[in-house]
C-alpha cells in the first residue's frame, strides 16, 4: 500500500459514511408464516457517492433501499440488524421522524413514470406539494426552477400540464425533480429508467449524473443491469437471494468477480457480451461456453433460399379524431427485407417504431395495407381459410408476457397439446409422448406436465411458451421480445435454448427486440425501425462495428456498459 | 458541502483517488448458488380453482354462509324432513289464530291460524327457486350477449349496449308492477312467470360485467397465441376466453342470487308476485303485516329467514370475490 493511499485513508478516516447498513434482516408475515426477504445486508455509501445495488427480481434489492426509506408494506419489518443514516438509527425509527427525513434528507425517485404521478393533479402542483410537505418556499418560481433543473424545457408552462400529457421520459425527468426538489443528500433511485427506451433512459442518466454532482446528492440505485451499474456507479453492491454476495468498486467487480453468482452475472449480462452466442455444445452448460470466441460456429442452413420476403409493406391505422373525421396513422412504411432459412433477423427499435405491428402481420393477425409478404414462395394475402390453416402450423409465435401469453387455466400438459389437437395430429397416446418430448428439448422436467402456468417462474413459462411453438414443427418462429421481461440469467439460459434449437432444427427466427444487446448476442442480420421506416439493415457485425445511420448510433451508444473495459478473458476479440 | 467529498470523477479520472473501498466477497458456502430457474417440484400441482378453494376453505366467512346456504337447499329440497306439520290453509285452525308458541309449534301461529315453523320451513322452496332460476337464465341470457358484444366489439356491441341501456333505465319493480298487469301474466302467476320477468330486467347487469371480463381477456396474449396454432375465433372464445372471465361473473351471480329472492318477496309482499295459494316468505310476510301491531312475530321470522338467505349468498359471493381475485392470481 503506498503512501498516498495511506494519506488518502487518513483523510477520509474522519470522515463519516452518510447511509450505513449493517447485518439487516428483513421478514414478511405472510399467510405461509415468516418469509426472511433479507439477511445479513450490508453496504456502505458515502457522502456524494453513487452505489448501485443489482440483483434479479426477488434478490431483495428493492426491499433494502425501501427499508432505508421506512417505507416497507405493512407486514414487512427489520427484524435485525443497524440502518445508519448519518449516524442515526433509523431502522426502527418513529414514522414523525422519518417524515422528517424523507423528502430534504433522502429522496427517492420510483421505478415506473407512468404509475407515480397522481393522474388528476398538474405536474407543477406535485411539485409544490413536495416542496411545501419539507417547508421550502413554493411559489411558482420555485417549482418552475426545480422542474428546468431536472431538464424540462420551458419549465413553467410545463408545470401547468397533466401527467398525461407528457411522455414517458418527461414524467421521469419530473419525478426525478420531485425526488431532488428539496435537494436532499441521499437519492434512492430504484430502476429509474427500466420502463424506458435506451437513448431515452441515457439522456435520463446522465441528467441525473449531472445534477447529483452538482448538489453533491450521494445516490443508491437499483438496478438489475450490471453494465448499468457499472457504468453509473462507485460502487456496485451484488444481491442474491436476500443475501449481499459481493461488493465493491465497480469496475474492480466487473473485471474480477470472485464469487460464482456475480461471475455468471457479468458473463451473462447482455450489454456486456462481445459476440453471438452459440448453440451451447453440451445441455446444460450454462455460463461458460457460451460466449465463443468467433463467427466460425455459426449454422450455415443446408438450403439457404428466403423464406419470408417482405415487400413494400405498409400498415396505415385510421385514428378516430372528433366527429366523423379520422386520421392516417403509418405505423409501417414501406418496409422490405428478406429472412433467409435456418438464421436470425431481429428487427430493433423503440417503442412506437412499429416492430410488433411487422410481426403481426408476418403472423396474418394484421392484414398489410398494401404490400406483401410471401412466405415460401406463396403471397400470404392470397390464402384461403385452408391454406391459412396449414400456414399457421408452420409459423408460431413467442410473445413477450410469460404471464399472459400462457392460458392460466390450462395446465401445462393442454397447453402445449392444443396446437396438436387443433391440428388433429396422433392420439391421445402419441400427443403424450410429444408433448413429453418438447419438454426434454426445452429442459423442463416431464412431471411439469401437470403443472398450471401460475406455478412457474417467468423464465419457466417462457421455455413453455416455446415448447408450443415448436408442437407443430414450424419453420419459422417469431419472437416479440421474447425475452424482455426475463431476469438475466434466466435470459441467457433462454437466448442459449433458442440457438440450440435452431441449429438442431434449422429454426429460422424473426425477433422483434428493443434490446440491441441481445441482438447482437443472437441475430445474423439486423433491420433497425425508427418510426415506421427501416433505417438500416444489414449483418450484425457490420451494423454493430461501422453502422451507417445517425439513429442506429445513438442506439448502439445508448447500451448501458458498452463503453466499458471488459475482463480481460471475456473480451476475446 | 465542501468539495472533498464530491469525489463523482468515475473510474476514468485518476487525478483524484477514489474513496478506498474493500473489495468484499461472501463466503461461498453462506451464499450457496441454486441452479438457475428450477422448477419447483415439492407441492402438488394446483389448478386456479384448486388454489382458490385451498384459499376458500380456511376462511370462516365461507364456511358459515356456505354452512347455511346448505341449510337452506336442504329445507326447500326436502321441507318435510323438516316440519310433519301440514302448513296449508286447509290444515290452518282459527282456534289457533295469532296464539303464542305452543308445544311441537315453536313459532306459534298466524292470524289464519297457521303454524309459523312450517309456513317458514315450506316456504323456502319458492324463494329458493325463484333465485336460483332467475340466476340461471340471467346468466344465460346476460352472459351470451356480453360475451359476443365484448368478443365481437363494433356494431354488435353498440347495438347491444343500447338495449341493454334501456334495461337498466327500467327499474325492476316498476316494470314487473307493468308487467304483472299484462293480461298473459295477470291470470297466469306461477313461480315461472316470475322468474321470466326477472330475468327480462336482471339479465343487463350480468351483461355488463361479462362484457366487461370478456373485454379484458380478448387481447391477452393467450389467445392471440391460440389464433395463430389456428383456432378459430369463436374457438378461442369458448375455450380460452369464457373460462377466464368466468371468476367475476360467478361473484355477481351469486350475489345477484340473493337479491333476486328479495325481489320476489317485494313483488309478492306487493301482491303483484306469487299468488296467495303459493307458500312463500314474501306472501307470509305481507299476510302478517294486517296484524302487525297485535303479533309481530308472524311477519318476524320469515323475515329472519330471508334476511340470513340472502345474507349468506351475499357473504358467499364476498368470499369467492376474495379467493378469485385475479390480482392475486399473479402472486
Amino acid at each position: 500500500m503506498s503512501a498516498s493511499v495511506d494519506f488518502q485513508e487518513a483523510e477520509y478516516a474522519t470522515e463519516r459514511p452518510l447511509l450505513e447498513i449493517k447485518d439487516l434482516a428483513i421478514g414478511f408475515t405472510t399467510s405461509n408464516g415468516e418469509v426472511n426477504a433479507v439477511r445479513n445486508a450490508h453496504l456502505t455509501v458515502m457522502p456524494g457517492e453513487t452505489v448501485a445495488i443489482v440483483g434479479e427480481s426477488g434478490s431483495g434489492k428493492s426491499t433494502t433501499a425501501l427499508a432505508a426509506i421506512g417505507l416497507l408494506p405493512g407486514n414487512g419489518r427489520v427484524a435485525a440488524g443497524q440502518i445508519l443514516f448519518d449516524g442515526e438509527d433509523i431502522s426502527n425509527a418513529s414514522e414523525k421522524r422519518m417524515i422528517e427525513l424523507r423528502g430534504n434528507s433522502i429522496g427517492m425517485v420510483p421505478q415506473d413514470p407512468m404509475s407515480n404521478l397522481n393522474p388528476v393533479w398538474k405536474i407543477g402542483d406535485q411539485v409544490r406539494e413536495t416542496l411545501k410537505a419539507n417547508g421550502l418556499p413554493s411559489g411558482p418560481d420555485d417549482v418552475a426552477k426545480v422542474l428546468s433543473q431536472a431538464g424540462l424545457p420551458d419549465a413553467g408552462s410545463r408545470a401547468k400540464q397533466y401527467p398525461h400529457e407528457f411522455s414517458g421520459g418527461m414524467r421521469q425527468r419530473a419525478l426525478i425533480a420531485i425526488g431532488l426538489a428539496c435537494q436532499p443528500r441521499l437519492l434512492i433511485a430504484d430502476e429509474p429508467t427500466s420502463a424506458l427506451d435506451v437513448t431515452v433512459q441515457r439522456q435520463i442518466l446522465d441528467h441525473l449524473d449531472k445534477m447529483t454532482t452538482e448538489l453533491g446528492t450521494a445516490v443508491l440505485l437499483i438496478t438489475h443491469d450490471l453494465g448499468l451499474a457499472a457504468e453509473r456507479a462507485d460502487q456496485v453492491v451484488v444481491m442474491y437471494r436476500g443475501q449481499v454476495v459481493e461488493s465493491g468498486p465497480s469496475l474492480e467487480l466487473l473485471q474480477n468477480p470472485q464469487h460464482p453468482y456475480t461471475q455468471r452475472l457479468v458473463a451473462s449480462a447482455p450489454s456486456l457480451a462481445s459476440r453471438r452466442i452459440q448453440a451451447a455444445k453440451e445441455l446444460g452448460v450454462e455460463t461458460d461456453d457460451m460466449l465463443a470466441p468467433s463467427e466460425t460456429g455459426v449454422v450455415e442452413p443446408a438450403k439457404s433460399d428466403d423464406v419470408l420476403q417482405i415487400q413494400n409493406l405498409r400498415k396505415v391505422f385510421k385514428l378516430r379524431s372528433g366527429l366523423g373525421k379520422s386520421t392516417d396513422f403509418t405505423a409501417v412504411d414501406d418496409i422490405s427485407f428478406n429472412v433467409k432459412r435456418g438464421t436470425t433477423t431481429a428487427i430493433v427499435g423503440e417503442s412506437g417504431s412499429g416492430k410488433s405491428t411487422v410481426a403481426q402481420m408476418v403472423l396474418n393477425l394484421l392484414t398489410p395495407t398494401s404490400g406483401k409478404i410471401i412466405f415460401d414462395g406463396v403471397d400470404t394475402s392470397t390464402l384461403n381459410s385452408k391454406e391459412l390453416f396449414a400456414f399457421r402450423r408452420r409459423v408460431q409465435p413467442i410473445f413477450q408476457d410469460p404471464y399472459g401469453s400462457l392460458d392460466p387455466m390450462y395446465n401445462i400438459f393442454r397447453t402445449i397439446e392444443e396446437p396438436l389437437r387443433t391440428h388433429k395430429i396422433g392420439d391421445k397416446a402419441s400427443r403424450e409422448k410429444k408433448v413429453r418430448e418438447l419438454l426434454d428439448q426445452v429442459a423442463l422436467p416431464q412431471s411439469t406436465m401437470q403443472r398450471y402456468p401460475n406455478e412457474l417462474s417467468g423464465g419457466q413459462r417462457q421455455r413453455v411458451a416455446i415448447a408450443r411453438a415448436l408442437a407443430l414443427d414450424p419453420e419459422v418462429i417469431i419472437c416479440d421480445e421474447a425475452v424482455s421481461a426475463l431476469d438475466v440469467l434466466v435470459q441467457a439460459q433462454v437466448l442459449n435454448l433458442l440457438a440450440e434449437l435452431q441449429s438442431r432444427l434449422g429454426l429460422t427466427y424473426l425477433f422483434i427486440t428493443h434490446d440491441l444487446a441481445v441482438v447482437r448476442q443472437i441475430a445474423d442480420r439486423v433491420c433497425v425501425m425508427e418510426k415506421g421506416k427501416l433505417v438500416e439493415t444489414g449483418s450484425t457485425d457490420d451494423v454493430f462495428e461501422s453502422p451507417q445511420q445517425d439513429y442506429t448510433r445513438a442506439l448502439l451508444n445508448a447500451i448501458p456498459g458498452a463503453g466499458l473495459m471488459l475482463p480481460p478473458e471475456m473480451d476475446v476479440a | 458541502m465542501t468539495p472533498d467529498y464530491t469525489t463523482t470523477a468515475r473510474h476514468a479520472d485518476s487525478r483524484r483517488p477514489a474513496r478506498r473501498t474493500e473489495h468484499f466477497v461472501a463466503d461461498v458456502s453462506e451464499t450457496p448458488l441454486q441452479v438457475t430457474d428450477r422448477v419447483k417440484d415439492e407441492a402438488a400441482p394446483l389448478s386456479l380453482w384448486g388454489e382458490a378453494w385451498k384459499n376458500l376453505r380456511k376462511q370462516p366467512l365461507f364456511l358459515i354462509s356456505a354452512f347455511l346456504i346448505l341449510v337452506v337447499v336442504a329445507v326447500s329440497v326436502f321441507p318435510g324432513m323438516f316440519s310433519q306439520i301440514d302448513p296449508t290453509s286447509e290444515a290452518c285452525q282459527l282456534a289457533n289464530s295469532d296464539a303464542g308458541p305452543a308445544a311441537g309449534h315453536p313459532l306459534g301461529f298466524t292470524q289464519q291460524g297457521c303454524d309459523v315453523y312450517a309456513r317458514v320451513i315450506f316456504g323456502t322452496r319458492s324463494s329458493v327457486t325463484v333465485g336460483l332460476f332467475t340466476t340461471i337464465g340471467v346468466l344465460l341470457i346476460g352472459g351470451i350477449l356480453g360475451a359476443v358484444a365484448g368478443y365481437y366489439g363494433g356494431w354488435i356491441d353498440s347495438v347491444l349496449a343500447r338495449i341493454n341501456d334501456i334495461f337498466f333505465a327500467l327499474p325492476l319493480i316498476l316494470g314487473a308492477i307493468v308487467m304483472m298487469q299484462l293480461p298473459m301474466f295477470r291470470t297466469n302467476k306461477t313461480v315461472w312467470t316470475l322468474v321470466l320477468i326477472l330475468v327480462i330486467f336482471g339479465w343487463p347487469q350480468i351483461a355488463r360485467i361479462t362484457r366487461g371480463a370478456v373485454i379484458e381477456v380478448r387481447n391477452a396474449d393467450f389467445v392471440t397465441a391460440a389464433r395463430s396454432l389456428g383456432v378459430s375465433k369463436f374457438g378461442a372464445l369458448m375455450r380460452h376466453v369464457m373460462p377466464n372471465s368466468l371468476a367475476p361473473i360467478i361473484v355477481v351471480a351469486t350475489i345477484s342470487l340473493g337479491t333476486f329472492i328479495v325481489a320476489e318477496s317485494t313483488l309478492s309482499f306487493l301482491g303483484i308476485g306469487l299468488p296467495p295459494s303459493v307458500m312463500s316468505w314474501g306472501n307470509d310476510i305481507q299476510a302478517a303485516q294486517a296484524s302487525l301491531r297485535s303479533n309481530p312475530m308472524p311477519l318476524l321470522y320469515p323475515a329472519i329467514a330471508l334476511s340470513i338467505t340472502v345474507l349468506s349468498f351475499i357473504m358467499l359471493g364476498d368470499a369467492l370475490r376474495d379467493a378469485l381475485d385475479p390480482k392475486a392470481r399473479k402472486r
